[in-house]
């Protein structure tokens, strides 16, 4: 992977940035030692790697705003940071850039019941959302897998999703308003604690634009009551059709589970070896999960399974109490880990309408013998956003690049079948160089043109998201003047 | 004057290409926002669904299509757009028919948005042509992306000032099996909205929370699987007690009922200006009378006034300590803006944006400013 060649001009002014930077913080926040930086020369795409010139770990917004007003000066590139924890590489610094951590803002600033939000600092993880609001029965809905250690700030920059959003939508669905600070040191308030913010929509617009356009510091999210109860179910098919078709009729009958989770069989039998949680070892598995009171889980699961049995199931089980639920998540929840006791993977995310899957599955096993590396599939059946898990070995020279190509085919695969690159990870450097499938030159101009608004010198997160090609004028115009 | 029917959407681009005057977009011309009969462009021609995948939840329609065609097929399948928009024809005295397009360029959301979202929480996908003439797409026709920035939402709500919106690509749900409607009598609007909010606070999924003074009633959906309503429905009553005995209507009477209350059914006179207010939930009864509007309706459990005030008058000072924002649905334009002027920095990045995607300024000019 490409990254653009660090600016010498920038380089060379370390010590004068340094400097700068400890005049508007505290020692402790400003990182610049290389034995130091080096903890943040990746993010969870951690095949790519590169110490930052600096880090820098502030504790308020007007912090933000003073740091970014000098790099902005000495235009010096940021890159901003929340846990680390990013699939596509959206916190990978360049060695000319400052890493812009949030972590150190997690605190809860306000929450409100009757209204039904809460507002935070944006470095707080997003399961110690729910854990600020669960004792008095709400929680926030978005949950990606990562949710123990994933920032709000970087769920915001990449519009996180989770196994639950069928139900209760993606970040942008949840967020209602935030605090932002512009590449020139602006502070900016957009929405509040009411719905559908006036003017034209840049909540919406921030909201997965992948840390290019500024730097979140609050968000006001949405919270919600807990339901009653929730329980899934576990059914394994022959045939991934079958499964396929099982769960577009489900959708049709008019039941809106809040989980369609799907494993093939690779991933299966990986699971089985390594958690036990005891699955069948067929070629589909559904997990469905509903929710409500008994009466309504009842209810709600008893249409699932006459509409299941209809499709011959190999295996159909119901959990009956908590125990039994976690027994049919265990396997589905280690799916990752299992997959890693393998070998090295790669889990990509691209998305394909529902109808599209057997086709899709099929392809890509195809092009798993065609590039001789096993693929396994776990993902969200129910708005069908595949994360298909690509074997390689890391040592073994060339296995990743082989393992790239063939993580390039199954998304242009995605796209040709009327999908996309990225369901919620984010296109980062991973699927930069892909856009180009997806999008016209003309498409991402407009895109380009909104960073332009908003970081005419772009300087904010500068590599990212946009074919180094199409970006390049606007980056070395930028690197010129630096 | 210049009225333009294209058919499609290179007939579109090509006469934003040779335009140097302003356009007014055209969808339905429902909803009173931009005048036809002034130079203008209407999408009426672009009609067609594309593509409709009921097991998939979603669909794909040129902009032009009339609502109606849309709810029609998707009622064919048991399915809705969820976030129930209103008909605003009878409000402002419209005809018309109005179209798919012009409901997500305006962002048109009714009573089910406090539950499922906004019209731009189910828009997936965009095609438009901007002020240039270019013809851009943003988004697909899939339930998550997050491929690029998400130009989805900024023309949702751009009323036409960013580009003609062409063809949109939606989620749709299914049409719940039944519904029902708590009432609850002679609450003032403090207890009404408090028990509008204790309704939104159970787990008993509320789809609908709105109060009307007129009638001085309160109202609470809920909708699903018969079983289920009818155990949510018990469960809502015990757990609003304090406020009042419940009367529950179901079905064709509940559902009546929401038509009217999204409709804003209840304005009598027809000459003074209808405000909408969107606001923090909990303190519409104080804005309401720090306003003093005349007559007024709550819905999105007090998140949503509507409230009418005498021609020329502006709600906005009084709001202004409150937070929220207010926009002018009827009333002649005159010295008060319709929309909420923005803060400064926010308006200067509006206005950047507006000049990108549209540097000859011919696409509803002035209109959001």
């Amino acid at each position: 992977m490409e990254m653009p060649t660090p600016n010498q001009n920038v380089l060379n002014r370390k010590p004068e940035l340094v400097k700068r930077l400890l005049s508007v913080l505290p020692r402790d926040a400003v990182i610049d030692h290389e034995a130091e930086t080096k903890a943040y020369e990746c993010d969870a795409l951690s095949a790519y790697r590169c110490p930052p010139l600096a880090a820098v770990l502030p504790r308020t917004t007007e912090e933000i705003s003073a740091i970014l007003k000098i790099c902005n000066e000495m235009q010096v590139p940021v890159v901003p940071r929340g846990s680390g924890t990013s699939l596509s590489g959206g916190a990978l610094p360049t060695a000319d850039s400052v890493i812009l951590g949030v972590a150190r803002m997690n605190a809860v600033l306000e929450t409100n019941y009757p209204d039904r939000y809460i507002k935070v600092q944006s470095g707080r993880t997003n399961l110690s959302v729910t854990g600020a609001v669960e004792v008095d029965g709400f929680f926030y809905a978005p949950d990606p897998s990562s949710q123990l250690a994933c920032a709000i700030a970087g769920n915001i920059a990449m519009n996180s999703g989770g196994a639950h959003c069928l139900k209760y939508g993606v970040t942008s669905n949840n967020l209602l308003g935030v605090k932002f600070v512009t590449m020139q040191g602006d502070i900016i308030e957009i929405g509040g604690p009411h719905l559908d913010a006036e003017g034209l929509d840049l909540l919406g617009l921030i909201c997965g634009s992948e840390g290019q356009l500024g730097i979140v510091t609050e968000a006001t999210l949405r919270i919600l009551p807990k339901p009653e109860g929730a329980l899934p179910v576990l059914i394994g098919f022959d045939k991934n059709e079958t499964a396929g078709a099982c769960v577009a009729d489900i959708v049709k009958a008019g039941v809106l589970p809040v989980a369609i989770e799907f494993m093939d069989s690779p991933c299966i039998k990986a699971t089985e070896a390594f958690a036990g949680a005891g699955y069948p070892l067929c070629e589909a598995l559904l997990i469905i999960e509903v929710e409500g009171s008994k009466a309504e889980i009842d209810e709600q699961l008893e249409k699932i399974i006459t509409i299941a049995r209809k499709h011959d199931p190999v295996e159909l089980r119901e959990a009956k109490d908590e125990d039994e639920a976690n027994r049919i998540w265990l396997g589905r929840k280690s799916a990752f880990g299992a997959m890693g006791q393998l070998n090295d993977y790669m889990c990509l995310d691209g998305t394909i309408p529902v109808t599209q899957l057997p086709y899709v599955l099929r392809r890509m096993n195809e092009l798993s013998e065609e590039f001789g590396l096993k693929v396994g599939n776990v993902f969200h059946a129910g708005d069908g956003n595949l994360h298909p898990l690509i074997l390689y070995d890391a040592n073994k020279p060339g296995d990743l690049q082989t393992c790239e190509a063939f993580g390039a085919e199954i998304l242009k695969l995605c796209v040709e079948v009327g999908g996309c690159l990225t369901g919620e990870h984010g296109v980062g450097i991973e699927k930069r160089d892909l856009m180009h499938v997806q999008f016209e030159p003309v498409d991402l101009e407009a895109q380009m043109q909104i960073k332009d608004v908003f970081d005419p010198n772009w300087l904010m997160n500068p590599a990212k998201v946009f074919p180094l090609s199409s970006s390049a004028d606007r980056r070395n115009a930028s690197n010129a003047t630096g | 004057m210049n009225i333009f029917k294209p058919k499609n959407e290179s007939d579109v681009a090509q006469i934003i290409r040779e335009t140097n005057q302003g356009l007014n977009i055209i969808g339905g011309g429902t909803r009173g926002v931009v005048e036809s009969g002034e130079n203008s462009i209407e999408t009426k021609g672009l009609s067609g669904i594309i593509d409709y995948q009921p097991g998939a939840l979603t669909m794909i329609a040129q902009a032009g299509t009339p609502l109606k065609e849309i709810e029609s097929a998707l009622s064919k399948e048991g399915q809705r757009l969820p976030f129930e928009p209103m008909n605003s024809r009878a409000l402002l005295g419209r005809v018309g028919s109005p179209t798919i397009g012009g409901v997500f360029a305006a962002n048109i959301s009714g009573p089910r948005r406090i539950q499922v979202g906004a019209a731009r929480d189910f828009l997936l996908g965009v095609r438009f042509v901007d002020g240039s003439g270019n013809i851009l797409k943003s988004g697909g026709s899939v339930m998550k992306n997050v491929t690029g920035y998400d130009l989805v939402k900024l023309l949702s709500g751009s009323y036409g000032t960013l580009g003609v919106i062409t063809q949109v690509a939606f989620k749709v749900l299914p049409i719940a099996e039944t519904q029902a409607t708590l009432i609850l009598d002679g609450l003032d609007d403090k207890n009404a909205v408090n028990a509008l909010t204790t309704a939104m606070n159970s787990p008993f999924d509320v789809s609908a929370a709105a109060h009307a003074p007129s009638k001085n009633q309160t109202y609470i959906r809920i909708e699903g699987f018969d079983k289920s309503v009818l155990y949510r429905s018990e469960k809502l009553q015990a757990h609003l007690k304090k406020f009042g005995e419940a009367q529950v209507v179901e079905k064709s009477q509940s559902e009546s009922l929401w038509s009217k209350i999204r409709d804003v059914d209840v304005f009598s006179d027809k000459t003074s200006d209808i405000w909408r207010l969107s606001v923090k939930p909990t303190a519409a009864p104080e804005i309401v009378s720090a306003i003093g509007f005349h007559q007024y309706l709550y819905d999105w459990s007090g998140g949503l006034i509507w409230g009418a005030l005498p021609q020329g008058s502006d709600p906005r000072l009084a709001l202004a300590k409150f937070g929220g924002h207010a926009t002018r649905i009827r009333g002649k334009s005159g010295s008060v803006q319709r929309f909420q002027p923005q803060t400064k920095l926010i308006a200067e990045l509006s206005e950047k944006i507006r000049c990108k995607f549209d540097p000859k300024g011919v696409l509803n000019t002035g209109l959001m400013v």
